[in-house]
């Protein structure tokens, strides 16, 4: 499907393709927020390191915060995940996230090393600053990919995300301008795995700004109480409903059979918009991408949204009326029948198995 | 005080149709609302006017047909509205829509200078949160993303102070006017519109602005030419190589049993981890 390399316009100016190839290396922003590094950034850097074998060259990350030990042991583990090096830039100023301080501080970090692919986490701090340094730097930026490659033919970087329509996917290069950026939801990339005797480069850099010209001032941090949050996106058993479930009462039928695995439970987004779920238990691409072992969705269709948000799940089940409903394409169980019908007898089936075995324990 | 809201018209069913040759979405016939997160936006500006006697001003960038949009906005009680369009613009991706769209902003500014910019979040077609941000930045206006709510406003000083939603938790910022602010979702309900409102809406005469009367400065940053990102292709997500393993049965009850017994002989991992996850919760109850 890449364009032939032949199909290259023969007058485009040298000096272009020269800018161009002064870029080198994948970067992956490590993303710090008061202390904490965001899981994203390893799964980053695993995915950042399969393009650097690719192209044959190394992955970076870059770090930003206030000075401490924490920046020293974030370094560490981005070796351990897969990192040849890290920029570290440490200043007071960065130590609560504002956007005019980590785009400058980003910025010249790129415009300094210049890196051809630069990686961030599609989180409300990834998601605002990525903006910012594309807009910033005047090169293309891709959200929410769910699949990154090399296109060895342009060399360029190809980023796939869902496309408006429920069905379709895309693939995006930025071909003129360096670096090409994407984001990526968290959980959507496997976490690498870990060899603590890996070790790297750390480069310190300086970020060469003063508070006073800062316009934006942090006031306050106010944690979230509800831990609730996090737990789907890390769960190991999901059980899930859809549209399909008819009416809000019945959604009460998934809630039994999580309850009998102790699995947590989610659903669709229309079930979000009609108020049977709260919002952090949408799964999919605009709500919670899922890794879990087991996955049984009931009344689910598996459009592209919501199956982007579920394909990493070691093994799906998928109950549905419709023997060609698109859920089946990617489910590894079919179980076709009425979900009213087939819930309850699931969960009395799971309770009886998994209470015997434990008796005879 | 002057805010400008930034909507964009989308279509409302998931429709789609891919222009065979420039592979970019081709969005004629099918129904079209605004962007139901740009709605949150508007909202909180109303509130602004409520509050503060602000001029509310709806831009957007699109087709002719993009006028409905800015239409149903007066409705709600917007007071001026600015239709960007242009074949130019045509194709454009985030960098370029944000250009496009700053340079109409500053242009609003000259006659009357803005305070507060207000973006939705994200579109639902889109989906990539760019484009507020892109703004604030070629505008240096201070950025405040994902705001749940505006704790207050100092009309003298100029200031605002917001909470803004980040991952584990809210930070309470304080920043200077003129400022971008993109909604969160959820923090307010459209409200319903006056019939005095509905009137002037119907007979309300649209401001049209090209590329050139927007004064945005170099055309070759719009469109497709301006964007750096290249939709190479647009396919539909392939079927696992093997399919679901169908279980059959005749009742839900044998269904069920066959599931289970296929499910631990093929993951024997599986059931050792649920029978340990219900034998230590049990034990806990
Ligand atoms: C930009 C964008 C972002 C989106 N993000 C998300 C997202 O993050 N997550 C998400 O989930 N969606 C998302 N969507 C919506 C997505 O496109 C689908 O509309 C949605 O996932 C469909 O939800 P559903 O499967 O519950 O409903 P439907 O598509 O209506 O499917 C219902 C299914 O239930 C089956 N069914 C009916 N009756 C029964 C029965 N008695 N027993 C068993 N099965 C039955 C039907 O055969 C059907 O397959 C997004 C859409 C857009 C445009």
């Amino acid at each position: 499907m890449t364009e032939p390399a032949t199909s290259r316009p023969a007058g485009r100016p040298v000096e272009i393709d020269e800018r161009i190839a002064a870029y080198k290396g994948v970067w992956v922003f490590i993303e710090t927020e008061r202390g904490h590094v965001h899981p994203v950034s390893w799964e980053l850097i695993g995915e950042g390191r399969k393009l650097a074998n690719t192209l044959g060259v190394d992955v970076w990350g870059v770090i930003l915060g206030p000075q401490g030990e924490a920046n020293i042991a974030a370094a560490n583990e981005a070796f351990a995940h897969g990192a040849d090096g890290v920029y570290l830039m440490e200043d007071p100023i960065l130590a609560e996230y504002r956007t005019v301080p980590f785009n400058k501080g980003l910025c010249n970090l790129v415009n300094t090393y210049k890196p051809e692919i630069l990686l961030l986490g599609a989180t409300t701090l990834g998601r605002d600053l990525a903006s910012a340094v594309a807009t910033t730097l005047a090169t293309g930026l891709t959200a929410d990919c769910t699949a990154l490659a090399i296109d060895l033919d342009t060399h360029s970087m190809a980023a796939t995300r869902p496309t408006f329509g429920g069905s379709l996917l895309c693939t995006i290069h930025t071909l003129k301008a360096r670096p090409q950026m994407a984001t990526v939801r968290p959980r959507v990339m496997a976490m690498p795995p870990k060899l603590s005797d890996r070790t790297g480069k750390i480069v310190n850099v300086a970020l060469g700004m003063q508070e006073q010209d800062i316009i934006t001032k942090v006031l306050d941090y106010i944690p979230d109480r509800n831990q609730d949050q996090a737990q789907l996106a890390f769960a190991d058993f999901i059980v899930a409903g859809g549209r399909g479930l008819g009416k809000v009462e019945n959604f009460r039928l998934v809630t039994d059979l999580a309850a009998v695995l102790g699995a947590e439970v989610g659903g669709t987004r229309p079930l979000v918009q009609g108020g049977w779920i709260p919002q952090e238990r949408q799964i999919g691409q605009t709500g919670k991408t899922i890794r879990p072992k087991l996955y049984i969705a009931a009344g689910i269709s598996g459009a592209i949204q919501h199956r982007v948000g579920v394909e990493g799940a070691d093994c799906i089940i998928a109950i549905n009326s419709d023997p060609n409903a698109p859920i089946f394409d990617f489910a590894h169980y079919a179980l076709v029948g009425d979900a009213m019908k087939i819930l309850p007898a699931l969960t009395e089936a799971f309770r009886n198995r998994l209470s015997v075995n434990r008796k005879t324990i | 005080m002057h805010v400008v809201v930034c909507i964009k018209q989308v279509p409302d069913s998931a429709q789609i149709r891919v222009h065979p040759v420039t592979n970019t979405i081709m969005r004629q016939g099918v129904p079209t609302i605004i962007n139901p997160y740009d709605l949150f936006a508007l909202e909180e500006a109303l509130r602004l006017k409520d509050q503060f006697g602000a001029k509310v001003t709806v831009l957007t960038m699109g087709p002719k047909m993009a006028d409905q949009a800015l239409r149903k906005a007066l409705t709600f009680g917007a007071d001026e509205a600015i239709l960007l369009t242009d074949r130019a613009f045509a194709g454009s991706d985030t960098l370029a829509t944000s250009y496009a769209l700053s340079s109409a902003v500053a242009k609003i500014g000259q006659t009357d200078p803005i305070d507060i910019v207000f973006c939705g979040k994200q579109t639902i077609d889109g989906d990539t949160a760019q484009v507020g941000p892109g703004i604030a930045t070629r505008l240096n206006l201070q950025q405040l993303t994902y705001v749940s709510k505006i704790v207050s406003i100092d009309k003298d000083a100029r200031q605002i102070v917001v909470h803004r939603r980040a991952e584990g938790g809210v930070q309470v910022l304080k920043t200077a006017m003129p400022c971008l602010i993109t909604m969160l979702e959820d923090t307010n309900h459209i409200r319903f519109g006056t019939m005095a409102d509905a009137f002037r809406a119907a007979r309300y005469t649209l401001t049209e602005w090209s590329a050139t009367e927007a004064g945005v400065p170099d055309v070759t940053h719009c469109g497709l030419r301006g964007s750096p990102t290249v939709v190479k292709k647009v396919f539909a997500p392939t079927a696992k190589t093997v399919k679901a393993t169908p279980i059959a049965g005749d009742t839900p009850e044998s269904l069920s049993q066959t599931l289970i017994d296929t499910l631990f002989s093929a993951h024997p991992g599986l059931q050792e981890d649920l029978e340990s996850r219900v034998a230590s919760n049990s034990q806990g109850a």
